[in-house]
């Protein structure tokens, strides 16, 4: 009975001491933080260590990995298929993110007059966003664009020829461009939330002024924009640069890789070939490419981002 | 206020026609759900079906391989509703570290989560891929849902601007009334996190039954695709291809995703502005 007793009280003892060290801010904090420094370590550091490492040997994922140093980099640039590979994902990021930002702050700008059913129109082009990137979009586009298909045929009652879209390498960009595009929903509702906060105040006294409407936009809806035009154009750019299920369904990177984009490729490598060394190096090029692209972006912003005093 | 009224009129006309021609591809696909084969690729412009075949969707629902769309539906089904609560819970989680709580080292994993938000998914994919691998977890649902019970940076970041609105005073006066940093969090801060909780659920719902690339990667049985995996595969049959069948199926994967769009329309909105504009 004593024994039993004395146990118990042990247990509660520890309980006890347990609770107060949980109760410890610090501690709670390091419990509540937990599931991200597990995952932080376990879902993003380690595996880009190993990346890091596999990138320098060769690997198939059947025999133990050869270390062979740089030579996976430095094959990169003899490998013309790759060459290729940037040059279509830039051409694509190029046109595709100016494309759609240009919609989206059209269609944002011109929703900003309250009128009737505004949320209505608002919900309206926020649809192909939603659903834009999902499979069965995918196979919609691609019969759209098919040689017999509905833009074909509209083409042709205007008088023009049917163009092969996805047979030509000078045509195949333009339905995934056009499909990308096409999904401005998401940047239209970020800067229309940012044309909401424009003082009206402003505008009123442009107006006093003798301003029209396209100085207004130009001298104050820009520039009280632009931190938000940087944030949109920053985020499109990564996602246009990771690019992947479109044209893997849509075009399967052809013809002859005109839109291999470079995921496309990078995915490939991985998982058609087995080249896990060599794909790793391609993620790690990309990496740079992307962080560059980005410094630039936010280094340039400077001449064109307007600060309120 | 004539002048006034047609410049409205135009107003409202340039934005139908331009909204008409945005859902345009989605009407086709409807409506090309209960065409046949012949009448989807002789590119007709009509949105309605000459003859309504609703057996497109009989035959669509059998699926293929012997495996049929209702499995592929709840595949699908299980795999975003536990990424979904898995994200919801340790999003909130660490959300409320960062953001009310005081401890070593916070700033650091702050910066490291915002870092986390720009890193493309490529570099740690195919390294994911060989750990999965070496523990003998490709095929199964464990590596697509796994890595959301670890919070998700964009989710993170997205209730820690929620969380700024609701008052300390709470937290304190909880404290007072005997809460620990535990029961503050279960009782007061995440049902006052409710608003941000739905539109965490409704973009995770979204992105993760849309995902193709997880799913791609590590399942390899029919029995365990998903409804976008389905989908394609389906549509590779090449010549034998029933168009109407794969646009039926293609329509009924996008119902659950406008469904919650139909009701949750204003936390999506909401949800896609904060985050966006204070980043």
């Amino acid at each position: 009975m004593q024994f039993i007793e004395n146990e118990e009280q042990e247990k509660k003892g520890f309980r006890w001491k347990m609770q107060q060290f949980l109760d410890k801010e610090s501690v709670a904090g390091y419990v509540f933080s937990a599931p991200f420094i597990i995952g932080f370590l376990g879902f993003t550091l380690i595996p880009m260590a190993f990346s890091m490492y596999y990138s320098l040997t060769d690997y198939d994922m059947i025999n133990a990995p050869t270390f062979v140093g740089m030579d996976n980099y430095t094959r990169l640039f003899t490998d013309a298929r790759f060459l290729k590979s940037i040059r279509v994902t830039l051409v694509y990021v190029g046109i595709s993110v100016p494309v759609k930002l240009i919609f989206a702050l059209f269609i944002a700008y011109l929703l900003t007059r309250k009128v009737k059913g505004d949320t209505l129109y608002r919900s309206l082009f926020y649809v192909p966003s939603l659903i834009g990137g999902s499979i069965a979009v995918a196979l919609v586009w691609k019969e759209l664009f098919a040689r017999l298909g509905l833009i074909n045929a509209l083409l042709n009652t205007i008088g023009l020829e049917s163009i092969n879209w996805f047979g030509a390498q000078d045509k195949a960009m333009i339905p995934l461009i056009l499909s990308s595009a096409w999904q401005f929903g998401s940047a239209m509702i970020i800067f229309a939330a940012g044309l909401k906060e424009i003082p009206n105040t402003y505008y009123e006294a442009a107006l006093i002024d003798g301003a029209n409407k396209a100085q207004m936009f130009f001298k104050i809806t820009l520039p009280l924009l632009s931190p938000i035009i940087l944030f949109n154009l920053i985020m499109q750019t990564i996602s246009a640069f990771m690019a992947f299920t479109q044209a893997f369904v849509i075009t399967g990177g052809g013809p002859n890789d005109a839109t291999n984009f470079y995921a496309l490729y990078v995915y490939n490598h991985a998982f058609n070939f087995y080249n896990m060394g060599y794909a790793s190096a391609m993620s790690w090029i990309m990496l740079l490419i992307i962080a560059f692209i980005t410094f630039m972006i936010l280094k340039f912003s400077k001449y064109w981002i307007f600060e309120e005093k | 206020m004539n002048k006034k009224k047609i410049k409205t009129f135009f107003y409202h006309a340039f934005l139908i026609s331009f909204g008409f021609i945005m859902i345009y591809p989605v009407l086709w696909m409807i409506t090309g759900s209960l065409r046949n084969n012949a009448e989807i690729l002789s590119g007709n412009m009509s949105l309605i079906p000459e003859n309504w075949r609703w057996e497109n969707f009989a035959n669509g629902w059998r699926g293929f391989g012997g495996v049929g769309f209702g499995t592929f539906f709840k595949n699908s089904f299980v795999i975003t509703t536990v990424s979904t609560i898995g994200t919801v819970v340790s999003s909130a989680c660490v959300a409320y570290a960062f953001s009310r709580i005081r401890f070593f080292g916070r700033n650091v994993l702050f910066v490291a989560m915002l870092l986390t938000m720009m890193l493309p998914g490529q570099v740690i994919l195919i390294p994911q891929y060989i750990i999965y691998n070496q523990l003998g977890l490709v095929g199964t649902r464990i590596p697509l849902v796994l890595p959301h019970f670890f919070g998700q940076a964009f989710f993170i970041y997205q209730m820690m601007q929620f969380m700024v609105s609701i008052p300390r005073d709470l937290d304190e006066s909880a404290y007072m009334d005997g809460c620990n940093k535990y029961t503050i969090f279960s009782k007061i801060i995440f049902p006052l996190l409710k608003p941000s909780i739905i539109t965490t659920i409704i973009i995770q719902f979204y992105w993760k039954w849309d995902d193709f690339m997880g799913p791609l990667i590590y399942l390899n049985k029919p029995e365990s695709y998903t409804v976008s995996i389905a989908l394609k595969l389906f549509a590779d049959a090449g010549s034998t291809t029933d168009y109407g069948a794969m646009f039926a199926m293609s329509t009924l994967s996008l119902i659950p995703v406008f469904l919650i769009f139909l009701f949750f329309n204003k936390y999506l909105i909401d949800g896609i502005s904060t985050t966006g504009l204070k980043g």
